[in-house]
């Protein structure tokens, strides 16, 4: 009987710690991510490439500078330029579509966090982090996840996808470190 | 990466539709926000794991299923392999690096061109800091290089 009872309060718990534990729903973020990885497939299948997103940004430096950090990507630098606009025009394309409300489904979430400012018909989104958030971020970023040879998309994607010891190492010590960071600077205030 | 700037036609289209599917999928996840990110790491919406692990179930499937059937890509002959980096302690150094920034601010590389793209013009901020944090670690390794450190094997 009491075995019966902790069973079915167990089982009742379930649908509240999922409540608790992903308050906003699974569905878009489950299909965003198949999305991802599908993106990452395509150009794959077509080039054996396991694209990362950070690369991009020495690639880039190396049209400026002739660092040979930066030289060494030279081969790669053009394409990485197409794969970073195909990046923005992607994400372009769901702005002007569900995030405008021209296309709706339920399987999508409106956002809930930032603001939305529709601009002549066009529903584009803005945050409210703070800008020297994402600039001294950004700068740590720039650093970090080229000295430690990817990203989220790099190792996170194609590393873990690759079942590579680097990047299980790698994005281990990115998500810990980002966990215990973002709780910190939440616990002092900083907000948003 | 040999073969990878071998032009053929349709390499560069592939790419750029690559990137489309990409960046619409940070867009419909909601990746592109950061706060949606700052809420994941304090652990009060895991929702974002969906993302990065359903991405790489797909790659994962992708990069060892292909190999049952072909060796080599069609557009770049290159044949079909793991992304694999050597461990070393600038993995982890790097890689607690860029978790202090990812944690500070909510936003990574390939999540921060997607919010661009759904308007957020604020991220330019930190795309422009991404830029030189990049500068700032290939100048001082290209130079550590230059006066006849070794330089490590990385990428």
């Amino acid at each position: 009987m009491t075995a019966l009872g902790i069973g079915i309060g167990t089982l009742s718990l379930v649908p509240a710690l999922t409540a608790e534990l992903f308050p906003n729903g699974i569905e878009h973020y489950a299909i965003g991510g198949l999305l991802v990885g599908l993106g990452v497939a395509v150009i794959y299948l077509g080039t054996a490439i396991p694209a990362g997103a950070s690369t991009f940004l020495e690639s880039t430096l190396s049209y400026a500078s002739t660092l040979s950090r930066f030289q060494q990507y030279r081969p790669s630098r053009d394409w990485r330029v197409v794969f970073t606009l195909g990046i923005v025009i992607g994400a372009a394309i769901y702005a002007l579509t569900f995030q405008s409300g021209l296309v709706s489904s339920g399987l999508h979430q409106s956002a809930t966090t930032g603001e939305l400012r529709d601009v002549g018909g066009l529903t584009i989104w803005l945050t409210e982090v703070q800008p020297w958030r994402l600039f001294l971020g950004g700068v740590l970023i720039g650093i970090g996840t080229r000295l430690g040879k990817g990203c989220t998309s790099g190792h996170g994607v194609c590393g873990v996808g690759s079942a590579s010891r680097a990047s299980f190492v790698g994005v281990a010590t990115f998500l810990l470190v980002a966990i215990g960071v973002a709780q910190l600077v939440a616990a002092l205030g900083v907000s948003p | 990466m040999a073969g990878e700037h071998e032009q053929h036609p349709l390499f560069l289209p592939l790419v750029f539709v690559g990137g489309l599917i990409f960046g619409f999928g940070l867009g419909f996840s909601h990746m592109a926000q950061p706060e949606v990110v700052l809420n994941f790491l304090q652990l009060e919406d895991l929702g974002l794991l969906f993302v990065m692990f359903g991405a790489a179930v797909v790659t994962g499937i992708t990069f060892f299923g292909i190999k049952q059937f072909r060796t080599k890509a069609p557009l770049t002959n290159a044949a079909y392999g793991r992304r694999l980096k050597t461990l070393d302690r600038n993995v982890v150094l790097g890689g607690g690096v860029f978790g202090v920034g990812w944690g500070l601010s909510g936003i990574c590389p390939g999540a921060a061109y997607a919010s661009l793209g759904v308007g957020n013009v604020v991220i330019l901020y930190g795309i422009a800091g991404m830029f030189v944090g990049a500068y700032l670690q290939g100048y001082w390794r290209s130079s550590r290089a230059e006066s006849g450190t070794p330089a490590s094997a990385a990428d």
